[in-house]
């Protein structure tokens, strides 16, 4: 909610002339009326040799929970919101707002000043950068500026409970005054990811405008893009052609969490590599009707359906908004009526008997069961093995022995890979609790490794096979 | 002339166009008991009589009559019904719902036919038309009987017809009218002096040689009299006898049907024990052994009593076939759902229909031996294989007790062991129980809906996040703040709480002490033994503690564990067990501290907010008071404006007003927090002793359940503590301010508020219940609901403008689902039916998600 920006003077140049480059009158504290509130201007000094301009903004923080006073739709933030005390994209709505005439670059009373790289600093109060102060540099730095980084915890009388995401940011440089505005306005929000208002598609407009002369070859160009937009991808991949049109830079698709830290000698992605073999179990088995069970959203269920064996597909998942996703993915509602007859989406729980899945020769339950309290998967296995009981079904969790490989502990500390996993199996835990319920219910199994295999730690995903007895 | 059809039938009116069907349709049954041909017809293209839309109008009138069916409707198709495809599917309708069949047949001369139709204003058929169906009719008529329609009524003159009147007769198993109450007893297979303890036992006493009770009660045999034992003459003797003279029914088992055939002389195999009742049947007179026929011959597959409460069958019966009557269902309930396959005893596998049981009615049956009666989902299992060996069971009802002889001798060595009851862990919760729109009957209010959008989303939560299903036998409902504050500077104070009641007819509430903790429901049973007989839970633990949404309060490590061990001393100590003769307790209580359950709350955002506020205000109060500090030299910008003129005093003063409410905003938060580094570090006060075995406590004070929980749960342990309060007279002003001071001090000291609550647990008042409690929260507190700003006059005004009905009314929905599932639970109802309220309560928490995909 605040931000101050200095100059310093020298012999030629007085260093009040940031008024006129503000278009700021230094003498005198001025209020402007914002969307979210308002936002002020004052100068906090006024010297020859150093002028600091700050721009506090007053957050008003009923209408962050309420929706704004006289309209209907309510807010989207909670009362208890640090919204009114951070730099968020409001510093960047007011930017334009306040000082869009600095922003473009102009300056009426002395253009020449405008065009012309001048000694700043720009303080930056409270950040929320996420404790990623690497890439706070990443960011900065290539633009010029040396950065400065305040660090607190997030509350001195609990110090157990570490430092906080914010950070006190000063950057030093010497720049155009209008070069400074564009980076605050496009860098200030990809710190933040905090639910927006909106994304809308003019974002790409105001992004490329703001950032077409500097981003094209910054080498966080894309990361900085993807969060500008809060990982919405299709905007980020239209946003990131636009400003590349001159570079080439190819398109990294975002995937698994720790894909993108594994060193794999092949390209492909870990995700990408599993469900390709899912799928060609799906297809030994021979089976024509199929269930992903615990679908996510969708990448399996699309794989499946440009299968021609494959006639029949439940996707089914216990989260509503997930199948909305997944039916995105496959573009449902434009589906022909072939294909929209062979897949059904419904809502469905792991742990609730469900006559609805007994219905097909294979039930693919991939990287599902490590989400499942362990207390509960003797209700998973009842509902698969007992109940559906298919003649195949194909499961797959991660190998948990691999991951010393991704610099997450294998020992007795919970670093499991996402945070939602209950457990994680190594080989033999995964292999026991396999064997164990083939005894039980009559079903024979076959394991597969996926990924590079390692030699001591095995394959990141295991796979399991199961296949009913005659 | 009366014609009787029965009381549930599908009836085919069969006669040609003209005949007058519809007429006697109308005359002699309810409107919508009729199907008509013509209606739908017209319903589907607005022509009554356009025969090209027939399949369509057919296909909607058979929709209609399987609804009507499934429902257990009387239905009547009104049709010509004159071709034998026609009536095909009819029949196959009938066999489809287990419902027996009825043809109406208008026969009327062709003359008077044509006649008749001569006479019709609004349609007329050509005569040829007329005189094909005639034929046709009079080839069905010698048809009916044998294409299997059950009763057959030919009406052949307009005199008969015009003055007919039917009865409907009631189904044989319908014995809705028979409110017992009854003694119902299972598998005897010829233990004939374990049978005569037994009713002796139960309070029977021979008079003139038959047994009967003295209080009028009524025997109910659940088949399988006879074999295997060595008294089976002696047993059919006392069963028949005592059903003959009103004092027993008795339901068919299928060694009883393997008798009968052998008294038919068909010529059946003398083993599993037939051959020893033949063995002692040949000793017995001619006269006997009709008897003997013709008692097997009569007896009904199943038995509705009492208002359809109970319901018995030898093998047990589905839901869909109660009350009805085919071969099917007969077969059934004689053997059971058998899939055809034999298991490594080479006995029939048999599917569990119990476990997909959901209906209302108690079904108490036998057939399959067992160590212990079988409980499932309402049904009850209760042979306890007496001939192996084991013993004689009956069960009385309404009273659901069990009464058991043990087995004088072991008649013959079991096929397979008699192990542990199968149906244990067979309560799987089902996705129709909890998908879609649920309508649910509750003690305290009687009918509470919850909506598919909101069930749709506590599945989620429920299946990701929540607790074992066993273990939820209760959710605690959101509670109400009081209404809004009259005083400037208040969201809450305690007048409104009082008023709220007084308004509501209560002369006392009592004012409780609101700890600044996390809810938390305990569940403790005295062994892990308890746990898996009453909760069916098998892990070895013998209780939890959980959230108000149903999550485990601890994840890994001991601490539930030693709570748990601690509370059980504690109320070993005080007596509880004893006193309240149980071996399990529901507790609600405030666990704290809650930045214990709050730890990610805190990290994540409440001490970033207090944290970013301080300082970003620290800084924007230093620059503006280096503003203000510099004096106001001229320098040529007078041109530059945009924005209005502020005074940076005025700023800065309002700056520090928020740096201030940042400060009271970070004290408030941090009273919250403390740090656990033992077990003993937790204090936790119980303030409602929800439940124990057969008791739901809403029918005591709120005051009583203080003193209860003092007196039995704190003195010994320090972590178990007892909450303050006071009790305030509602029609005493003195009284009111002492609670009002006792308010004011309590949160200006810190402290998180009161809870307001009726004398009572739950009050009726007018048409509904009120509320159960009403929060009345601190100054303060407030602060971290309403933000740390919230104070400020601009603000607060525009807090004040919140409605508390919607809340109210959640609160009371969620009150009423929570004791019912208590209720349930402690009734011993199934699984199920508990789970649907305590999802129902976690489904009002969640937030509606839109379940149409």
């Amino acid at each position: 909610m605040l931000i101050t920006i200095t100059m310093t003077g020298n012999a030629e140049q007085d260093a009040r002339d940031l008024g006129y480059l503000l278009h700021k009158n230094p003498y005198r504290a001025q209020q402007f009326a914002m969307t979210f509130g308002k936002a002020y201007v004052f100068y906090p000094t006024v010297e020859r040799e150093t002028t600091t301009a700050a721009l506090l903004l007053d957050i008003n923080p009923i209408d962050l929970a309420r929706g704004k006073k006289g309209s209907s739709d309510g807010g989207l933030f909670d009362y208890v919101n640090d919204r009114p005390y951070v730099n968020s994209s409001f510093m960047s709505t007011a930017i334009a707002k306040v000082f869009g005439t600095a922003l473009n670059g102009k300056c009426a009373k002395n253009q020449q000043l405008a065009d012309t790289k001048l000694p700043l600093e720009v303080f930056v109060s409270m950040l929320n950068c996420g404790g990623e102060k690497q890439f706070v540099r990443d960011v900065f730095e290539p633009l010029g500026y040396q950065t400065k980084i305040q660090t607190t915890l997030l509350d001195e009388e609990f110090s157990e409970w570490g430092e906080s995401p914010y950070i006190d940011l000063t950057l030093k440089g010497c720049v155009r005054l209008s070069e400074l505005l564009n980076h605050l306005y496009v860098l200030l929000p990809v710190f933040d990811q905090q639910k927006h208002y909106y994304t809308a598609e003019d974002e790409i407009e105001k992004l490329v405008k703001h950032g077409e002369f500097w981003l094209k070859d910054h080498p966080e160009k894309n990361r900085i893009i993807r969060r500008y937009f809060h990982q919405c991808k299709s905007y980020a991949n239209e946003a990131i052609k636009r400003i590349s049109v001159d570079s080439e830079t190819e398109q990294n698709d975002l995937s698994d969490e720790f894909v993108s830290k594994e060193k794999s000698q092949s390209k492909i992605p870990l995700n990408k590599r599993r469900l390709e073999a899912v799928k060609n179990a799906v297809l030994e088995c021979g089976a024509k009707r199929v269930a992903d069970l615990g679908c996510g959203d969708g990448k399996l269920t699309a794989l499946l359906m440009k299968e021609p064996s494959v006639s029949k597909i439940a996707a089914s998942d216990v989260s509503v908004m997930m199948l909305e996703r997944a039916k995105q993915r496959i573009h449902y509602d434009k589906l022909p009526d072939y294909q929209k007859q062979k897949i059904t989406f419904f809502q469905s729980s792991l742990i609730y008997r469900d006559d609805r899945f007994s219905d097909y020769d294979a039930i693919c339950v991939i990287e599902v069961i490590e989400h499942i309290d362990s207390n509960r998967t003797a209700a998973f296995e009842r509902v698969i093995f007992e109940y559906a009981k298919p003649r195949n079904v194909i499961l797959t969790t991660p190998n948990r022995e691999y991951n010393v490989r991704y610099g997450l502990d294998s020992g007795e500390t919970e670093h499991l890979r996402h945070s939602d996993h209950r457990f994680e199996w190594n080989r033999e835990q995964f292999q026991n609790w396999c064997s164990r319920v083939c005894q039980q219910f009559s079903y024979s199994v076959d394991f597969r490794e996926i990924g590079d295999t390692d030699k001591e730690l095995g394959a990141p995903t295991q796979m399991a096979v199961f296949t009913k007895c005659e | 002339m009366t014609i009787q059809i029965p009381e549930f039938a599908l009836v085919a009116m069969v006669g040609v166009s003209s005949a007058g069907k519809s007429a006697f349709a109308q005359k002699h049954f309810l409107s919508t008991e009729i199907l008509s041909s013509d209606f739908f017809r017209g319903m589907v293209c607005d022509d009554e009589e356009d025969q090209t839309v027939s399949k369509q109008a057919f296909d909607l009138l058979y929709d209609a009559a399987d609804k009507r069916l499934e429902n257990r409707k009387t239905t009547v198709i009104d049709a010509t019904n004159l071709k034998k495809e026609a009536r095909k599917r009819i029949l196959a309708t009938a066999v489809k719902h287990n419902v027996h069949t009825a043809a109406i047949v208008l026969d009327l001369p062709l003359k008077t036919a044509l006649q008749r139709n001569e006479g019709r204003t609004d349609r007329h058929c050509p005569d040829n038309v007329i005189k094909r169906q005639h034929a046709d009719l009079k080839r069905s008529i010698r048809q009916l009987k044998r294409e299997g329609f059950r009763f057959v009524y030919i009406l052949s003159s307009e005199d008969e017809i015009n003055s007919v009147s039917i009865e409907r007769t009631k189904l044989w198993n319908n014995q809705k009218e028979e409110h017992g109450p009854f003694d119902i007893i299972g598998d005897i297979h010829g233990c004939g002096r374990e049978l005569v303890c037994l009713l002796e036992q139960l309070g029977y006493s021979k008079n003139n040689g038959i047994y009967m009770h003295p209080n009028g009660r009524k025997a109910v045999f659940l088949g399988d009299l006879c074999d295997r034992g060595n008294q089976n003459a002696e047993v059919l003797r006392i069963v028949m006898s005592m059903v003959k003279s009103g004092n027993a029914y008795a339901v068919p088992g299928n060694h009883d049907v393997k008798l009968l055939k052998y008294l038919n002389g068909k010529n059946v195999q003398h083993t599993h024990g037939l051959d020893k009742t033949i063995a002692e049947l040949e000793k017995e007179s001619d006269k006997f052994r009709e008897e003997v026929r013709r008692f097997i011959d009569g007896l009904v597959s199943h038995y509705v009593f009492d208002s359809g409460s109970l319901v018995v069958a030898h093998a047990g019966i589905k839901e869909e076939y109660i009350g009805r009557g085919s071969g099917r269902i007969r077969t059934f309930c004689l053997y059971g759902d058998i899939t055809g396959e034999k298991d490594e005893y080479d006995l029939p596998v048999r599917l569990n229909w119990a476990a997909d049981y959901r209906g209302k009615s108690t079904i108490v049956y036998g057939h399959t031996p067992q160590k212990e009666v079988a409980v499932l989902n309402n049904t009850y299992c209760i042979d306890t294989g007496c001939v192996y060996g084991n013993k004689l069971t009956a069960m009385r009802f309404p009273e659901k007790e069990f009464v058991s002889v043990e087995a004088f001798e072991k008649y013959e060595e079991a096929p397979r062991p008699l192990g542990r009851n199968d149906s244990d862990d067979k309560d799987m919760l089902r996705i129709s129980d909890v998908q879609g729109k649920m309508f649910l009957q509750t003690k305290w209010m009687p009918s509470v809906v919850v909506r598919e959008d909101h069930s749709a989303a506590a599945l989620e939560v429920m299946s990701r996040f929540s607790a074992d299903p066993h273990w939820l036998i209760y959710l605690p409902p959101t509670m109400s703040p009081c209404a809004t504050s009259s005083l400037d500077d208040y969201l809450e104070y305690p007048i409104e709480a009082f008023d709220y009641y007084r308004k509501n007819g209560v002369r006392k509430v009592i004012c409780e002490k609101k700890h600044m903790g996390s809810r938390a429901v305990i569940i403790l049973c005295r062994t892990a033994e308890t746990a898996q007989k009453r909760f069916g839970v098998f892990d070895g633990s013998r209780g939890m503690i959980y959230t108000r949404t149903g999550r485990q309060f601890f994840g890994n490590g001991t601490y539930e564990t030693d709570l748990l061990d601690r509370l059980e001393s504690v109320l070993t100590e005080s007596g509880f067990w004893e006193d309240f003769q149980t071996d399990w307790v529901c507790l609600d209580t405030e666990l704290m501290p809650w930045s214990e359950k709050a730890k990610d709350l805190l990290k994540k955002q409440y001490a970033p907010v207090g944290r970013a506020g301080k300082n970003s205000l620290g800084n924007a109060v230093k620059m503006l008071e280096q503003c203000c500090m510099h004096e106001n030299r001229t320098f040529d910008v007078s041109d530059i404006t945009s924005g209005q003129n502020i005074s940076p005093e005025v700023l800065l003063k309002r700056y520090r007003e928020k740096q201030n409410a940042i400060d009271s905003y970070i004290r408030a938060y941090r009273e919250y927090c403390s740090k656990v580094e033992s077990v003993d570090d937790f204090r936790i006060a119980p303030f409602h002793l929800l439940a124990v075995e057969g008791r739901v406590f809403d029918d005591i004070t709120n005051r009583q359940h203080m003193e209860i929980l003092k007196q039995y749960c704190t003195g010994t342990d320090d972590i178990w503590i007892a909450t303050d309060y006071t009790e305030v007279d509602l029609y005493d002003e003195e009284s009111i301010r002492k609670a009002t001071d006792w308010w004011l001090n309590l949160t200006e000291n810190g402290g998180e508020g009161m809870v307001v609550k009726p004398e009572y647990f739950a009050v009726r008042h007018n048409a509904g219940i009120i509320q159960p409690a009403v929060k009345c929260r601190g100054a303060e507190y407030l602060r971290i609901i309403y933000g740390p700003e919230y104070r400020s006059p601009e603000h607060i005004r525009r807090l004040k403008k919140r409605s508390l009905s919607k809340k109210r009314s959640l609160a009371l929905r969620e009150f009423a689902l929570g004791m019912e599932s208590l209720k349930r639970f402690v009734e011993k109802e199934p699984l199920y039916k508990v789970h649907e309220c305590v999802f129902g309560v976690l489904a009002f928490e969640s937030e509606p998600v839109d379940p149409r995909l």
